[in-house]
C-alpha cells in the first residue's frame, strides 16, 4: 500500500465489473502502467450487489449483438482468467402477463432468432414447467426462453479479472478516492485521497458516482443512482429454480445459485436513490412474490438482504466514449446491465484507447446523444 | 488423511484458504467475504468472523479492534420465506 503510484498510462475510476473488466483487456492488449482506483474496495458497489444475471434476450439489435458476445466471453472466460467465474447456463425464462409484452416478446424472438439467439416463445404453462418445475404462472399469457442464458457469480468474475489483470501488470489501489480531475496538456491529473497522479487517459467506470466523478472535469452526465433491494437464502438442493425466472410486468426475477442459495428481486417502489439502507416491507414483498410462484419454496428461509444501485440514464443506456475533455473517457450508465455486459464493455474501451476498431461501433452510446434529443429505446428493461 | 482446519462451518472454509487470499491483497473482511463466502451462511459469520479479523490483524500488523469488522445485515436470523410474506404492508415503501 505504500507504493502509491505518481504516474500512469492509464487510470481507470472504479472497481466494479466494468472498471476491473478494462483493466484486464487493456493490460492483455500490452498497455503498460494501467492503474484502477477503487474508493472502498473492488466489487462493493453495484456490481457486488447485482443480482448476477446475463441474458443474450433483448429487443434491440446493438444490445442482443453486445450480450451475445458477452455470453461467448463468459463460456470460456474460466479458461482465459484461471480463476471460476461461477458460471451457470440455466437459461432465462421470462414471463408475460400483459399483451403488450408478449407482443413485443414476441417480436424480440424474431429479431434474437436472425442474429443467432435461438430462443424459444410459448404460451403452454406446462413448457415453462419443464424449464422451471412446479412454478405457479397460469396468470401468464406468454415466455421465452434461452438456454444458454443464466447467471454468473459477480464477485468471482470481477476478482478473476482482477487477478488476470494484475498478472498483464495492472495496479489496483484500494480505498482509494478520486477528489479532483484536471485536464493538463497531453493528460489529466487525477487527484485522490491518498495523493495525485499524472496520466495520459482517465477512465470514468464509477457507475452509481460516475456523474460525480465527470463533473470534476466540469463534465456533465445524466446519470443517477436508483436503489433496488433483493434477498438471498440459505443453500439448498438444486432444482427449486433451474432458470433465471423474470417478470418486467410481474417486477421479479429469481434464480438459484449453483451453490443452493436462492436469490431474488424486485424494482423499487421508493424513490430513494443513492443508498444501501434496507427495509422490511421490501424483503416481504419479494418473499411473497417467491411464494406465490415458487409455492414449495415456502419453508426455505432468507438469511439476509441487502440493497444495490443500478447506474441509471434517461435511456436505460450506457454512455460509451471520449467526453468533450480530451484523454477523459467514459464507460458507465449500464442501468443495471454492468456486470453481464462487463466483458463487452472492457473490449470496447481497449479498442477505442488503442485507437483500434472496436468489436461494436459506440457512437450511438455517446453521451451527447441525450442533448441532441435522441435515445436508445430498448423494450426489453425493467 | 490431512488434518483440514475448517474456520466457516456454513461453507467449509480452512484457514490455509483464508491465509491464501489475505497473501494475496484480500485483507478486510469484506473482500475475503466476497471471494470465499465466509459470512455469508445461515450463520451470517457468527463462527468464523473473529478468527477471520484475528488473521487480518495478523498479517497486516493493526490491532483486531482497529479491522473492519464488515457489514452485518439483516434479518437478525434466518426467516422462512411464508413467514416474511405475511409481514408485507400493501402501500408502504418497499
Amino acid at each position: 500500500m505504500t507504493d502509491f503510484p505518481k504516474t500512469a498510462d492509464i487510470v481507470i475510476i472504479g472497481g466494479g465489473g466494468v472498471g476491473t473488466a478494462t483493466a484486464y483487456y487493456l493490460a492483455k492488449s500490452g498497455r503498460k502502467n494501467v492503474v484502477l482506483l477503487e474508493k472502498n474496495t473492488v466489487c462493493s458497489g453495484s456490481t457486488g450487489r447485482c443480482g448476477a444475471g446475463i441474458r443474450a434476450q433483448w429487443g434491440l439489435e446493438l444490445n442482443c449483438r453486445m450480450a451475445l458476445a458477452c455470453l461467448d466471453t463468459f463460456e470460456h472466460l474460466d479458461e482465459e482468467l484461471g480463476l471460476p467465474t461461477g458460471l451457470n447456463q440455466g437459461g432465462y425464462l421470462l414471463v408475460a402477463y400483459k399483451e403488450k409484452e408478449w407482443a413485443q416478446f414476441q417480436k424480440n424472438v424474431e429479431l434474437q432468432h436472425s442474429l443467432g439467439i435461438m430462443s424459444e416463445a410459448f404460451t403452454d404453462v406446462k413448457r415453462a414447467q419443464e424449464i422451471c418445475p412446479g412454478v405457479a404462472v397460469d396468470d401468464a399469457i406468454g415466455f421465452t426462453f434461452y438456454q444458454r442464458d443464466g447467471h454468473a457469480d459477480p464477485f468471482l468474475t470481477t476478482f478473476a479479472f482482477q487477478e488476470a489483470a494484475k498478472r498483464y501488470g495492472a495496479k489496483f489501489c484500494k480505498f482509494t478516492e478520486v477528489i479532483g480531475l484536471k485536464a493538463k496538456d497531453g493528460g489529466m491529473t487525477v487527484e485522490t485521497n491518498r495523493g495525485s497522479i499524472d496520466c495520459k487517459e482517465v477512465i470514468n467506470c464509477a457507475g452509481s458516482w460516475a456523474q460525480d466523478v465527470a463533473a470534476m472535469a466540469g463534465v456533465k452526465l445524466p446519470n443517477w443512482a436508483e436503489r433496488h433491494q433483493i434477498l438471498i437464502t440459505e443453500p439448498v438442493d438444486p432444482g427449486v429454480c433451474p432458470p433465471m425466472l423474470m417478470s418486467f410486468s410481474g417486477n421479479y426475477y429469481i434464480q438459484q445459485r449453483p451453490h443452493g442459495s436462492i436469490i431474488a428481486g424486485e424494482s423499487p417502489s421508493s424513490d430513494i436513490r443513492l443508498g444501501y439502507t434496507s427495509n422490511v416491507n421490501s424483503i416481504a414483498s419479494i418473499a411473497r412474490t417467491v411464494l406465490k410462484l415458487l409455492p414449495r419454496a415456502k419453508n426455505i428461509r432468507v438469511v439476509r438482504q441487502w440493497a444495490g444501485h443500478y447506474d441509471m440514464t434517461p435511456d436505460s443506456a450506457p454512455i460509451l466514449g471520449e467526453t468533450d475533455v480530451k484523454h477523459f473517457w467514459h464507460a458507465t450508465g449500464f442501468s443495471g446491465h454492468g456486470f453481464m455486459l462487463a466483458p463487452v464493455a472492457g473490449q470496447i474501451m481497449t479498442a477505442l484507447l488503442n485507437g483500434d476498431k472496436p468489436p461494436f461501433d459506440p457512437t450511438i452510446m455517446d453521451y451527447r446523444r441525450f442533448e441532441r434529443g435522441e435515445r436508445i429505446v430498448e423494450p426489453n428493461v425493467v | 488423511m490431512p488434518k483440514a482446519n475448517v474456520i466457516c462451518r456454513c461453507e467449509e472454509i480452512e484457514i490455509d484458504e483464508i491465509r491464501e487470499w489475505i497473501a494475496r491483497g484480500y485483507d478486510t473482511f469484506d473482500e475475503l467475504k466476497r471471494e470465499l463466502r465466509v459470512g455469508m451462511g445461515p450463520c451470517q459469520g457468527r463462527g468464523c468472523r473473529d478468527i477471520i479479523l484475528r488473521e487480518i490483524a495478523k498479517a497486516t500488523g493493526q490491532p483486531v479492534a482497529e479491522i473492519a469488522p464488515g457489514t452485518m445485515r439483516p434479518p437478525v436470523k434466518p426467516i422462512k420465506i411464508s413467514l416474511l410474506a405475511e409481514d408485507f404492508r400493501e402501500g408502504e415503501h418497499r
